[in-house]
């Protein structure tokens, strides 16, 4: 096991630093520099600019200082917000995004599970085909085509909920956002669990089970829950990068100041190193929490952490 | 074995299955309609009239889903987006299957240390959030058009390699490709002409599912803002229109939005019956 998770952990260094070095010289190939759109300043003020942001360095010094912050988690100063380093941006907004994407991701799990079983338990029956179908739908239909209907029926017509951030304090603002954002990966789950706990019901060991005579109740949560629910712990990786991509654009629908605004601000500024920082930390996030899950993986199969 | 004759079996298939009969044809009407409608009607799409905004949608003036906030006529713009977002994505998802079948093939057809080191490189990229590279590139290079198709069919095509790898895998151990392989065919002259050809069917029914996908990206970045822009429009974008206005004119959010949801929901449904026609056993 111990082998397994270092093998883990030092694979996935060599991934980080690729994204790292993809992200940076991306952002530096870019025609042109940063301040370009901006009015046209004499070249002793560009040249001025260009040392304040170490832009004249050569390109492989400019990496080294840059891993050199990263390594203390030092982003580099934003391009547009004047005064605010990239680190602080993202610091400040980050406890609603992570709320938000909690929130999310314990929804989905609870309700995908639960809806993906009943579907399973009564296979083929009308609840079932009414699952997959609306599992379907949730799948087809992207988070900003949902977010804004859910906001025109239940903010503008039935006005039970605030159509904004602002319209609205305490928990009631964050009803229609963790919703709207967790719908996708509820339908997911719902269908992977559905999948599995059909296969897992129809194997030799379930039906041994049967022929000694247990009641259903106590196959399924004896012997049927747990098999069933493992191939679902390999899609939180998935799963995570879509709360995340969703974040950006439920953020942007209800107006909530998390790092996905920041992000999209950051995307139609062009604030190269505030995009560029997000992207890292972001990448790092879902590197870091698929490592994890990988770990947990190996300890709850132990055929994959002896190997 | 040539290419058409690898879907062949395919389409004798689909024609006894409802859902794949129903939506093709919902796409192609809608495909016909955004290809024709615009000709048939008497509006341009960026042609912009400030005496009447917000028009309910109506038969009057040919106004069919009404106008937005500049006057537009959201019927033609409708249209236009269908074809941006359908031709962006079939563009895309030619990428992506061009990269994933040669980059499949090779693993699945070389083998060995080869196939371990891609398939492990293709492991790694899974892990990664490339709508947020793609961004950044849009951030970076201007919106460009093109890149858009690029950047999207660059992302898309991971799944591609892995069913492709697993085909040729299987394929490569025939009879047909020993006997290639004896009378001197080079490796890549079997890969181009007796792998790639007989991949083409299961290759064709994932790109259905790739499509989608790619639909997804792009109108992800036009409701961004990143994507396509004015007085050009995509699916996405005028979503992203729609509600800004949704309090005033609701109509200009749900029928693009219903277009999109109809169109995505229609390429799932086909996927997943072709899917069902080639590889009965894997449904889900």
């Amino acid at each position: 096991m111990l082998r397994y998770a270092l093998l883990r952990i030092f694979g996935a260094i060599p991934t980080l630093l690729l994204v790292i070095a993809l992200a940076f010289l991306m952002v530096h190939a870019a025609p042109g520099g940063p301040f370009d759109a901006d009015r046209v300043l004499s070249p002793e003020i560009e040249e001025n600019i260009a040392r304040a942001y170490n832009l004249d360095e050569p390109l492989p010094q400019q990496f080294v200082r840059y891993l050199k912050g990263l390594a203390r988690g030092d982003l580099g100063p934003s391009y547009r917000y004047r005064d605010y380093d990239v680190s602080e941006l993202i610091g400040n907004a980050l406890p609603v995004t992570v709320q938000l994407g909690v929130l999310a991701m314990s929804l989905a799990i609870i309700a995908g599970i639960a809806a993906g079983l009943t579907a399973a338990l009564s296979k083929n029956s009308y609840i079932d085909r009414l699952v997959t179908g609306i599992a379907m739908t949730g799948i087809s239909v992207p988070v900003f085509v949902v977010a804004p209907l859910m906001v025109l029926v239940f903010a503008v017509y039935l006005q039970w909920l605030p159509a904004s951030w602002t319209g609205g304090g305490g928990i009631s603002r964050l009803i229609l956002p963790v919703v709207a954002l967790a719908l996708p990966q509820i339908a997911y789950i719902a269908r992977l669990t559905r999948a599995s706990m059909i296969g897992v019901l129809s194997s030799d060991y379930v039906r041994t089970a049967r022929a000694q005579g247990l009641k259903t109740s106590s196959i399924i949560r004896y012997h049927a829950l747990k098999p069933a629910m493992l191939p679902l712990l390999s899609y939180m990786g998935p799963a995570i990068a879509g709360i995340l991509t969703g974040s950006v654009v439920v953020e942007e629908v209800f107006g909530i100041p998390g790092v996905g605004q920041f992000f999209i601000r950051g995307a139609l500024n062009r604030d190269y190193t505030l995009v560029l920082g997000i992207v890292i930390f972001y990448a790092t996030l879902v590197i870091s929490l698929n490592l994890v899950v990988d770990l947990l993986y190996g300890i709850l199969d132990p055929r994959i952490g002896g190997r | 074995m040539s290419y058409l004759a690898a879907i062949r079996p395919i389409l004798r298939k689909s024609r006894d299955n409802k859902t794949i009969v129903v939506c093709s044809s919902i796409l192609l009407l809608i495909a016909a309609v955004a290809l024709i409608g615009p000709l048939l009607s008497p509006h341009h799409y960026a042609r912009t009239d400030f005496g009447s905004p917000f028009m309910l949608p109506s038969g009057s003036h040919w106004h069919l889903f009404g106008t937005d906030s500049l006057g537009r006529d959201l019927f033609v713009r409708t249209l236009l987006g269908v074809k941006v977002t359908l031709f962006v994505a079939i563009i895309a998802s030619g990428v992506s299957l061009g990269i994933g079948v040669a980059y499949g093939a090779i693993a699945g057809y070389v083998g060995g240390r080869v196939d371990a080191v891609m398939m492990r490189a293709v492991d790694a990229l899974y892990a990664l959030p490339f709508i947020f590279f793609v961004i950044l590139l849009m951030v970076v290079f201007e919106r460009n058009f093109l890149l858009i198709f690029v950047a999207i069919g660059a992302i898309n095509w991971l799944d591609m390699a892995r069913i492709v790898r697993g085909q040729t895998l299987s394929l490569k151990r025939r009879e047909f490709v020993d006997a290639a392989r004896l009378i001197g065919v080079s490796t890549p002259g079997i890969i181009l002409r007796h792998i790639t050809p007989n991949l083409f069917g299961v290759v064709v029914v994932y790109m259905t599912l790739t499509i989608p996908q790619a639909i997804l990206v792009e109108s992800l970045l036009s409701f961004l803002g990143l994507g396509v822009q004015e007085p050009q429009t995509s699916l996405g974008a005028l979503v992203n229109g729609g509600l800004s206005n949704m309090e005033r004119a609701p109509w200009l959010l749900l029928i693009p939005a219903i277009v999109l949801a109809l169109i995505l929901l229609c390429f799932n449904f086909l996927g997943d019956g072709l899917r069902d026609v080639v590889d009965p056993k894997k449904k889900i």
